[in-house]
């Protein structure tokens, strides 16, 4: 790809020196544009990827990553874009494909995708209150009502967390478990109740 | 092995057989199965072995898999059943015909399995009464198959076989003469 072609036309553009592939960050306002000269200027025609991303200590906390595609010169490209106020603009306009990625995306971490054409939870239940790969949600789940009022109503069932039972079995050592400290254990065993 | 109910001794009675009739139609819906493929994860594949050539569910009277629930008996849950799925499945056992049973197949639908996570409900018997469980992550078809034939010892030692129920209540006792 053109990197001088895409710096001199988008000076706000932030290289982040990607090892694998060039990366960039830019700002929501100028997605849109980007995205567009990518696909139209630079063959970018191909939406790889597009997800969330929490940055625990970081303003704004959360992010979208996106992987574009050249079909024809097989290179990949990268782009950060910071969800201020968790809001990001959608590029489904021009790639159809980050349709469902983008609900994923608000499913999982609450971000608002502007002018989404059908921005719905896409994995957890519409009614469902929270958003479950925030790192300060626990992997065992909160409780919550069943989805369905009638089937709560003859079974008695809600929507409750897993009992952990010590787990999950993560390394206690090392950099990555350090780096993930929500990831032990918060809920209830059968040994210890819920509080 | 089960004790056999039936008194035959074609000298003394003829061509008639004095027996129970909890045991003849007991022998007859055990030997009848008909199964609802609630297929939801990796498990459905081993069930659907079951039903292919080489492991042959039919040679116990259980093939015939129909998948609307108004006509079949036997509810397999076979897989992860999620708290979004949890509803689906219960409302489809709602609407199968009594007497009607359900095997949770394989960990997942017996206790979540490995998913101690927050979408997954930690057993199908929150929603549903389970009849027999079947361990296994996935349960090979010989494992499907030791179940279901569990279940039909099950049914041959139900009492109570000419009774009609409604959502699990006795609702009439009628026999015709």
């Amino acid at each position: 790809m053109d990197a001088a072609a895409l710096s001199s036309r988008f000076s706000a553009l932030r290289d982040l020196a990607g090892k694998d592939m060039p990366t960039y960050e830019t700002a929501g306002p100028d997605l849109l544009a980007v995205v567009k000269f990518l696909r139209d200027e630079q063959g970018f025609d191909l939406l790889a990827d597009l997800c969330g991303v929490e940055w625990k200590d970081r303003t704004p906390r959360f992010g979208v990553v996106i992987h574009l595609l050249s079909t024809a010169s097989k290179e990949y490209v990268r782009l950060h874009v910071p969800a201020v106020d968790d809001r990001v603009p959608s590029v489904s306009s021009l790639h159809p494909g980050a349709n469902w990625h983008e609900r994923e995306a608000y499913d999982m971490f609450g971000i608002r995708f502007d002018g989404h054409p059908d921005l719905r939870r896409i994995l957890m239940w519409d009614a469902y209150p929270h958003h479950p790969l925030r790192k300060d949600f626990p992997l065992a789940g909160i409780e919550v009502p069943l989805p369905a009022a009638d089937v709560a109503a003859i079974t008695g069932q809600t929507v409750e967390p897993a009992p952990m039972m010590g787990g999950p079995f993560v390394s206690q050592g090392g950099r990555m478990s350090e780096g993930e400290p929500d990831a032990l254990d918060q809920s209830w065993t059968e040994e210890r109740p819920k509080s | 092995m089960v004790k056999t109910d039936f008194g035959y001794n074609s000298k003394v009675e003829g061509e008639v057989i004095v027996t129970r009739a909890d045991a003849v139609v007991n022998w007859v819906r055990s030997h009848s199965v008909w199964p609802m493929p609630m297929g939801l994860a990796c498990c459905a594949i081993e069930l659907m072995a079951a039903g292919g050539s080489r492991f042959d569910i039919s040679r116990f009277g259980m093939e015939v898999m129909r998948f609307s629930p108004r006509q079949a008996d036997c509810m397999i849950v076979a897989g992860t059943v999620t708290y979004k799925m949890a509803e689906v499945v219960r409302r489809i056992y709602d609407q199968m015909a009594e007497p009607k049973w359900v095997v949770a197949m394989g960990a997942c639908a017996s206790s979540g399995g490995m998913y101690r996570s927050y979408a997954t409900l930690q057993g199908v018997d929150n929603i549903v009464p389970v009849d027999i469980y079947i361990s296994g992550c996935p349960p090979r078809p010989e494992a499907l198959l030791d179940g279901m034939m569990l279940l039909q010892e099950k049914i041959r030692r139900e009492g109570g076989s000419l009774r009609r129920t409604f959502k699990g209540r006795v609702v009439e006792t009628k026999v015709v003469s």
